[in-house]
């Protein structure tokens, strides 16, 4: 009987909490190839209008290679930093150093917000603003679409931090941590789409 | 009961179909009374079209009508083999014909699509007659850059001479069409055709109608003498009046149009205005 | 304080008042009557915050009842200006108000009327036919439901404060731009259908985790039953095309919110992309809600004629290859825009390749009838009413989706007619099909078959008398959308025989609301002690009717595609059940809460009511933490309970 009943829950066990994770971690990649979908529409708009630039400057004369090098950096590193605490959550248990690396990870991912922050205001202090041209509103939608998935980031690490903080690395707590990874690097991803095509390619 | 009903049934559906038939046979058909070139292929096509499908259409609702009656279930008589659920040699016949039918018919829309193709220009030895539609709030304005005129919700053609169509707009996305001579023109007869919008495109879409006037070429040329004679120009200021939102708009002529307007319009929209000035004060 | 709301926002004109009228005093004599009864605890505790897939789908179905109500009052005022409004007369709506009535017309009817009613029949079978004790994810099941319910809200609400789109039902930059619709229409239409569109692409991803992790022990693939295969198709197409549709009503609001460029008709946008990305939506959209009915439909045919369905692999591969083909067809939605000829003819013969595994479902469902035993139950009549009319549907979409004939009946009443043969025809004949197959097992009691089948004849006969004349219209040349015509036509007769076929599909849906009164008064007759009623073949009908909350006791296994069938005509040894501990789902108001903090961040955005957008915004975050925080979100139901439940059942 009693195997009968270990046979059964292996096959597809009831609503144990490590298969719920399961379902989630699977749930959320799907969810994250759907955010790609999202995102492709607007690169393809971004593809479109990026010519359109209504007499306006085009990415060339507005985009400092340096600054965006930089930015790729930081969010880099903070892939990398997230990264490491998920390693260390999964396989060293060690609480405290899960916890010092999502700070790490944070620091970084804030410092990447303030960065874009500061470029978008500057663009609005020469005038290029998104009402410029059809180019520049794509432009920043879709800098500013990633930026928003940043800072929600952002936000979703400040509770996960609280949740390991409060109930240590369980089971539950560590599928959120590497949900929350899958969706970071994710973001990275689609950083590297856009440093390709809207800045590297708009600066060729 | 049951077959008075049925009688009633049979005789209600000979009437409708009657009805109809009278009615299209007595009513201007539009689609299906072609008076140009394109306007004829098209409707050859979709007729056509519709007879290829029905070497599959009209089997099926045979089999739907014999099947369901004679597998009813008070019907013991009838063959019943419930776990007969695959035979590939029918599979094979329906997934075969509906492709061989779809194949005949991709292949007549190929060339259709490039022999129909609205920018490519009609085969003939006349010289074609350029006219620029510009589509406002909510009328038509046509204008006939080689005649300098220009005209609102009226267009005359002369018969068996092409016509180019230009078409912009200054207001949302409309979309010009004369059922009776589709969208490339080449009028092979005399008469009046109803011109309508065919995307809708705010309150006053209802009434953004023109009439398109197919003439001999003397009718043709005596009409132009006449728009010539009207009162109204057309500059850039009757434009911009022009170009305001009103409905219902009644038919005028304008003897003159300011000159490149037609290509002003669609400048509008690509650089910004005082660019266009510097541009057309070069 | 209130942005741009003002006291003008609300109606003037006296049917708009009516309407206005009538939804306050319905809703408040609902709410009394709870008051009355005393029922509001009960509301709360067992429908509004539950987490139960059934449950979940009999209110998704509702709302889609209520709201088919005011599309189908949409369509009756279109009918009855068309046909007054002929030569002098302008009849009794200006073009500001029929064009609203057009809009929301095909709104309500796709976003809140067939999708509301996929996704309650999806939530009601699916997990049962897998053997299933509830969805992948039950809050966020929940979560959807009420961003459905409360985006259709803000259409209704639309309908007192401000108004709607006046755009047609796709709302076409520039038109929908804030040049040319300056009013808050657009930006209800666009919240309305951002918050629902959330929802539905929840949903999507919810079913998709579902069906591949939680089918019982030994439903492989290939045991499916069809109609969960055509959803797990439809999700994919819900997964990958309501992102996009995400984005482009984003970019639109972007544009008419903060003065950006994407689609305006100066300073570089391009409208004709919004075309473009709305119908790489908007297509695929059509197969989601056609593919579940397919489903519906092969289940049907199969328990109906008491005979397997003939050619199980051939559907699934038809419905695998339907699903790629929806994503690249979406140019035939506007050839006349002038892509060139290899653009249009490469999207013409790609939408025309569709027919080919559509029409060998359509073999396969008469060959599962051909040598079966035919009961014509009403879900039966629906089936064949569906094979007489998308067979002639899908025979008018291949003209259409030849680009040369397609120039001549583009934007036609030909088109509207088409569209409404195959989305009536296929759509809502297969919901109702549906509705009528699994309502029993839902409710524990059948529907009343006379009147069903009087409904069923009354929707046929109206369709055709309503939509023919549509087709004929269109070859004269009658363009859709069009709110006056002029007398030289000669189109009112047909207008008015269409008009008629309206009224008798109005005694149609009439002759549904009696027959959900009859049925359920009459409901101790109708009783379904079996759980089995129509002699079915897959796990839903192996459980009770209703089913316990838990669905299965014991969760089965499976060792082919006729289960139920197997297990009631085969050999099957009787063995002790033994029960074990389960876990479910605790219920929750926090989907509710979030749904209703969306729709007020919508209203405020639509308003311009900044405080209110940052308040309800900061809600809707901190509701999202809350309850990402909240570990306490399931229960164990003890085995000797479950033992209990199962003695009382027997």
């Amino acid at each position: 009987m009693k195997e009968e009943t270990l046979n059964h829950n292996s096959f597809r066990p009831g609503r144990e909490s490590a298969d719920g994770e399961a379902k989630a971690i699977f749930g959320f990649w799907v969810y994250i190839m759907s955010d790609t979908l999202l995102f492709a529409a607007i690169f393809a708009t971004h593809a479109v209008l990026h010519n359109n630039t209504f007499d306006g400057p085009s990415a060339k004369e507005l985009v400092n290679m340096t600054f965006v090098l930089t930015e790729t950096l930081v969010l880099l590193a903070s892939s990398f930093a997230f990264g490491i605490a998920s390693t260390y959550a999964h396989h060293h248990n060690k609480k405290n150093i899960v916890l010092v690396w999502i700070s790490v990870t944070f620091l970084l991912g804030a410092a990447f917000i303030g960065m874009e922050m500061t470029e978008f205001a500057k663009l609005f202090q020469e005038g290029n603003s998104w009402q410029r041209s059809g180019f520049l509103s794509g432009f920043f939608t879709l800098i500013g679409t990633h930026g928003l998935h940043v800072t929600a980031g952002l936000i979703w690490m400040v509770s996960v931090f609280a949740q390991v903080l409060k109930y240590g690395l369980t089971d539950r707590t560590i599928g959120r941590i590497s949900t929350l990874g899958l969706f970071w690097h994710f973001l990275y991803i689609v950083w590297i789409f856009i440093f390709t095509l809207v800045y590297l390619m708009g600066v060729i | 009961m049951k077959k008075i009903m049925r009688v009633i049934l049979v005789v209600a559906v000979v009437g409708v179909v009657f009805l109809m038939l009278s009615y299209t046979s007595s009513h201007n058909m539009g689609v299906f009374n072609p008076k140009g070139t394109i306007a004829h292929a098209e409707m050859n096509l979709i007729v056509t079209t519709t007879l290829l499908m029905l070497i599959v259409v009209i089997p099926v609702f045979v089999m739907l009508a014999i099947f369901s009656w004679r597998y009813r279930a008070g019907n013991t008589k009838a063959k019943y083999s419930p776990d007969w659920h695959k035979s590939i040699a029918l599979e094979v016949i329906w997934w075969i014909i509906p492709i061989i039918i779809i194949a005949i018919i991709a292949r007549m829309t190929w060339i259709s699509s490039h022999d129909l193709d609205p920018y490519k220009p009609i085969a003939s030895s006349v010289v074609p007659i350029t006219i620029e539609v510009v589509a406002l709030e909510w009328k038509w304005l046509f204008i006939y850059p080689d005649q300098n005129i220009a005209t609102l919700n009226f267009v005359q053609l002369p018969i068996d001479t092409p016509i180019n169509f230009r078409i912009t707009g200054d207001a949302p996305m409309n979309s010009f069409w004369i059922p009776q001579l589709a969208g490339q023109i080449y009028a092979m007869e005399k008469g009046d055709y109803a011109g309508v919008s065919a995307n809708y495109s705010g309150f006053g879409f209802s009434g953004m109608k023109f009439t398109a006037r197919a003439s001999s070429q003397d009718e043709f040329e005596q009409w132009v003498r006449t728009v010539r004679m009207s009162p109204s120009t057309l500059s850039i200021d009757e434009y911009t009046k022009l170009a305001e939102k009103s409905r219902n708009n009644d038919v005028s002529y304008y003897s003159s149009v300011h000159k490149g307007l037609y290509d002003k319009i669609i400048m509008k929209f690509m650089v910004p205005a005082n660019v266009i000035m510097t541009k057309m004060n070069m | 304080m209130f942005g741009n709301l003002t006291l003008s926002a609300l109606p003037h004109e006296p049917i708009t008042v009516g309407a206005g009228i009538f939804m306050a005093i319905a809703g408040s004599s609902i709410i009394g009557l709870l008051f009355y009864f005393k029922r509001w605890r009960w509301l709360w505790a067992e429908w509004l915050t539950s987490v139960d897939h059934k449950k979940i789908g009999v209110m998704y179905i509702i709302l889609a009842f209520v709201m088919l109500l005011r599309g189908f009052s949409d369509a009756v005022m279109m009918r009855l200006q068309q046909i007054l409004s002929v030569g002098d007369s302008v009849g009794y709506l200006p073009p500001e108000h029929y064009d609203q009535i057009f809009t929301a017309h095909g709104v309500i009817m796709i976003f809140f009327v067939a999708m509301p009613l996929m996704f309650g029949l999806i939530n009601l079978a699916v997990p049962l036919q897998i053997g299933a004790r509830d969805v992948a994810f039950p809050f966020l099941n929940s979560m959807s439901l009420w961003l459905t319910v409360f985006g259709a809200m803000l259409v209704n609400l639309s309908l007192v404060v401000g108004e709607f789109a006046a755009t047609g039902w796709l709302a076409y930059p520039p038109l929908s731009g804030i040049v040319y619709s300056p009013g808050v229409g657009v930006d209800y239409y666009i919240w309305a259908l951002q918050i629902a569109g959330v929802g539905s692409l929840i949903s999507g991803i919810n079913f998709f985790v579902t069906i591949l992790m939680m089918r019982c022990k030994g439903m492989t693939l290939m045991r499916m039953p069809v109609f969960v295969w055509t959803v797990l198709a439809s999700m994919t197409l819900v997964i990958i095309s309501f992102p996009i549709l995400t984005a482009t009503l984003g970019m639109l609001s972007l544009d008419r919110l903060l003065g950006m460029h994407f689609f305006t008709s100066d300073f570089g946008g391009n409208a004709m992309m919004y075309v473009n990305l709305i119908w790489a939506w908007g297509h695929p959209e059509v197969y989601i809600l056609v593919l579940p009915a397919f489903g519906i439909f092969s289940e049907v045919v199969s328990v109906f004629s008491r005979k397997k369905l003939f050619g199980y692999t051939s559907m699934i591969y038809a419905t695998v290859a339907i699903t790629f083909l929806s994503f690249v067809v979406w140019v035939h939605h506007f050839f006349t825009m002038g892509a060139g000829a290899n653009v249009n003819a490469f999207f013409g013969i790609m939408t025309m390749i569709i027919a080919i595994p559509t029409g060998v479902k359509v073999f396969n469902w008469l060959f599962t009838m051909f040598r079966g035993r035919i009961v014509f139950a009403s879900p039966m009549l629906w089936m064949i009413g569906f094979i007489f009319t998308f067979t002639i549907g899908g025979m008018t979409g291949v003209l259409l989706s030849v680009p040369a004939a397609d120039f001549q009946l583009h934007n036609s009443l030909f088109l509207v007619a088409h569209f409404h043969n195959t989305i009536i025809g296929g759509v809502v004949f297969g919901y109702f099909a549906g509705i009528t197959y699994w309502f029993s097992k839902i409710f524990g009691f059948k529907l009343n078959e006379r009147l069903g089948k009087a409904a069923f004849w009354h929707w046929i006969v109206g369709f055709f008398v309503a939509f023919v004349p549509l087709y004929i219209l269109g070859l004269m040349g009658m363009t859709r959308r069009i709110s006056h015509i002029d007398e030289s036509t000669g189109w009112q007769t047909l207008l008015i025989v269409a008009g008629i076929g309206v009224v008798i599909i109005g005694i149609g849906v009439l002759l549904q609301i009696l027959q959900m009164i009859v049925s359920i008064r009459d409901r101790k007759h109708n009783m379904d002690t079996t759980g089995d009623p129509w002699d079915g073949r897959t796990l839903e009908w192996s459980t009770s009717s209703p089913p316990p909350f838990y669905n299965f006791a014991i969760i089965p296994t499976v060792h082919g595609r006729h289960p139920f069938w197997d297990t009631k005509y085969g050999e099957s040894e009787q063995v002790a059940p033994h029960y074990e501990d389960i876990e479910m789902p605790s219920n929750t108001p926090m989907g509710l809460y979030i749904a209703f903090a969306s729709v007020v961040f919508g209203f405020a955005i639509v308003w311009h009511i900044v405080w209110l957008v940052v308040l309800a915004f900061a809600a809707i975050l901190a509701l999202l933490i809350a309850r990402s925080l909240d570990y306490n979100t399931e229960y164990v139901v003890k085995a000797e309970t479950i033992a209990k439940i199962e003695a009382k059942r027997k």
